[in-house]
């Protein structure tokens, strides 16, 4: 068998492991844009403030090809998938024949026009390695930084600069930071922390023109009327999922590539996995696009596991897949899993100490924990995360104590015993 | 392989083991000097109400969530032990979200995850040292399953 890999990121890492634990023989054949031994995308961030480095950053050791017995074609373009022929054409001209295929590619920073925007040399999108490294570049101790964009990537964009320049200042239409991840009163929380951390905001507006100023350097002029001048621009407004090559090949895609829980496409022998999929949500059901790092490595290994397995059993079961992700800001985390009510549904249990806020989503018809985000203390959430996950029946009185203590104490002894005593089979 | 296993009836509830614990990761001798006074930040965690109580270390699970999620590499399987790179890791907390024992933890200075790695990171030798100073043997470490004697 011949599994060819479209991508080096964390869904193609899973998806050699997967395959790698129950085959050592068959040839795996990996493609990928980026030149560089596979790396943690979200440590760009980290590389900027010097909290990490080349090295530390990658993903893998630097034996991982070679210990998994994988041929890498790194800096190489995938340019169509035949689904008929099972062959992929790439952009240097060669086509490679595969008996199973991952599609991998992830995802794309998308840029909206605005007026004068091409005429802004100094600008980057911030999803990878060599845009962290252009910005250490070209930002120093005097660059004024303006950043399109208060989500995730915005926002640790602008934490990583901080470090290297205090005139940063962030734009975004939406009136709230991390607007997918947070509802309003946590977000209220973020955005004074970072501010009080030296990051700005302009939100609720957005960029009508950019101009370049004659003495050097730019100017941002707002709807709101006001303008912005800078010299370095992040372009952080949002990702799309890499659907074309799927899409091309008469795939279903979405708003991202359409797969179920082993990450098998519509294509016969195709699969794809990670930032360019959507996928059911373990938690509601629904299809969607859960683009996060872990989700990606455990639809690239489940996805691995049945390109190996060629009908027989999987090692193990695919992980259910939910909304889940930790980020933290200057020494603030932010812990979040599930969905989330609208404000004044019933179910939502808030409190805020001044230090800690934790809001949890508990369905007490379902009796399920249906979704929590908690900024600050972060030990043990994924006694939390592990409910939603695996859709526990949690009772009322349970739910109750769990949400003042996470703990085992809260399950029954014979939950307890499952996890912590030796089983005598 | 050899883990840690939990007997919550025997548990007196003394948390030694997370003293012995939190003593044997800092790679100190005397206990009584190294954390006098001081707070300490164990890998194992005792729970207990005023019925129960019983401490909880890593499972070290075949299918181990955190290492699955770490966004960075840094958490590995070694011989079955799960194990952390603290050089590697950043502390952005995936691993502490992801594992169903709450049983990765922020590091002290919280700049990094801590987790229990049977003691193989420090210089106790190999022999857990939450196990070794258990007064009750409610924390045993032994071969993972076995068949039961008829
Ligand atoms: C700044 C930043 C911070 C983030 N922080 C977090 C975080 O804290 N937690 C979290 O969970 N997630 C975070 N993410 C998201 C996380 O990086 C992604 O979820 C993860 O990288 C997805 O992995 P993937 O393998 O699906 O795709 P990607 O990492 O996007 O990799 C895609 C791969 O496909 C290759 N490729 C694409 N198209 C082609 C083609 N046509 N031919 C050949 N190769 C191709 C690329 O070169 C690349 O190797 C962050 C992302 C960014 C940018």
């Amino acid at each position: 068998m011949k599994h060819v890999i479209i991508g080096n990121s964390a869904a193609a890492v899973g998806c050699v492991e997967g395959i790698r634990r129950t085959n050592s023989t068959d040839d795996i054949l990996l493609i990928a844009s980026e030149p560089h031994h596979t790396y943690s995308r979200p440590l760009i961030s980290y590389l900027i403030a010097g909290k990490t480095d080349r090295q530390r950053m990658k993903y893998r050791p630097d034996d991982f090809y070679a210990a998994n017995n994988v041929t890498a074609l790194l800096g190489k373009t995938a340019v169509a998938i035949d689904p008929a022929a099972q062959t992929v054409a790439l952009e240097s001209g060669e086509t490679v024949a595969y008996d199973t295929l991952l599609v991998a590619t992830g995802s794309s920073p998308v840029v909206f026009p605005a007026e004068g925007l091409e005429q802004v040399q100094n600008m980057r999108t911030f999803t990878q390695l060599q845009d962290a490294e252009a910005l250490l570049e070209s930002v120093g101790e005097n660059t004024r930084v303006l950043i399109i964009g208060a989500g995730l990537i915005g926002l640790k964009c602008a934490e990583g600069l901080r470090s290297r320049t205090a005139n940063i200042t962030v734009v975004d239409l939406a009136p709230l930071v991390l607007s997918s991840i947070l509802k309003p009163t946590p977000a209220a929380i973020i955005r004074a922390h970072l501010e009080a951390n030296g990051v700005g905001f302009r939100l609720g507006t957005s960029v009508a023109a950019f101009r370049t100023l004659p003495g050097g350097g730019y100017e941002a002029q707002l709807q709101s009327g006001e303008t912005i001048a800078f010299d370095q621009l992040v372009y952080a407004a949002g990702v799309r999922a890499n659907t074309a090559l799927v899409k091309a090949a008469g795939g279903e895609t979405n708003r991202g590539i359409v797969v179920n829980t082993l990450g098998q496409t519509n294509l016969p022998h195709v699969y794809a996995a990670g930032d360019c999929t959507e996928s059911p949500d373990a938690c509601t059901g629904q299809h969607k696009v859960m683009a996060l790092l872990p989700n990606a490595y455990m639809q690239g290994e489940a996805a691995g596991m049945h390109m190996a397995a060629g009908g027989a059993p999987l090692p193990c079961a695919p992980e259910p897949l939910i909304p889940e992700n930790a980020i933290g800001f200057f020494g603030k985390h932010i812990l979040s899993a599930g969905i989330y009510f609208d404000d004044g549904a019933e179910g939502k249990y808030e409190d805020f100490d001044g230090e800690n806020y934790r809001c949890f989503y508990y369905d007490a018809s379902a009796q399920r924990l249906m979704g929590y985000i908690l900024l600050g203390r972060a030990e043990r959430a994924g006694i939390y995360t592990a409910l939603i996950r695996e859709a526990t029946l949690l009772p009322e009185a349970q739910f109750q104590q769990l949400r003042r203590e996470p703990g085992l104490i809260a399950f029954s002894p014979e939950v307890r015993a499952q996890a912590l005593r030796k089983q005598v089979v | 392989m050899k883990k840690i296993y939990v007997r919550e009836e025997w548990c007196l509830g003394c948390h030694l083991c997370e003293y012995y614990c939190a003593n044997a990761n800092l790679g100190n001798g005397d206990m009584a000097k190294t954390l006098k006074g001081a707070a300490i930040c164990p890998c194992i965690r005792v729970e207990e109400d005023d019925r129960i109580s019983f401490a909880v270390p890593c499972r070290h699970c075949e299918e181990p969530h955190c290492k699955k999620s770490c966004i960075t590499g840094a958490i590995s399987v070694e011989g079955g032990v799960v194990r952390v790179d603290k050089d590697k890791c950043v502390g952005c907390f995936t691993c502490v979200l992801a594992c169903p024992y709450g049983a990765v933890m922020p590091s002290a200075d919280g700049h990094a995850v801590q987790k229990c790695e049977l003691c193989l990171q420090n210089n106790t030798g190999g022999a857990p040292a939450c196990v070794a100073h258990c007064p009750n043997r409610a924390i045993i470490f032994e071969e993972e399953a076995e068949v039961a004697s008829a």
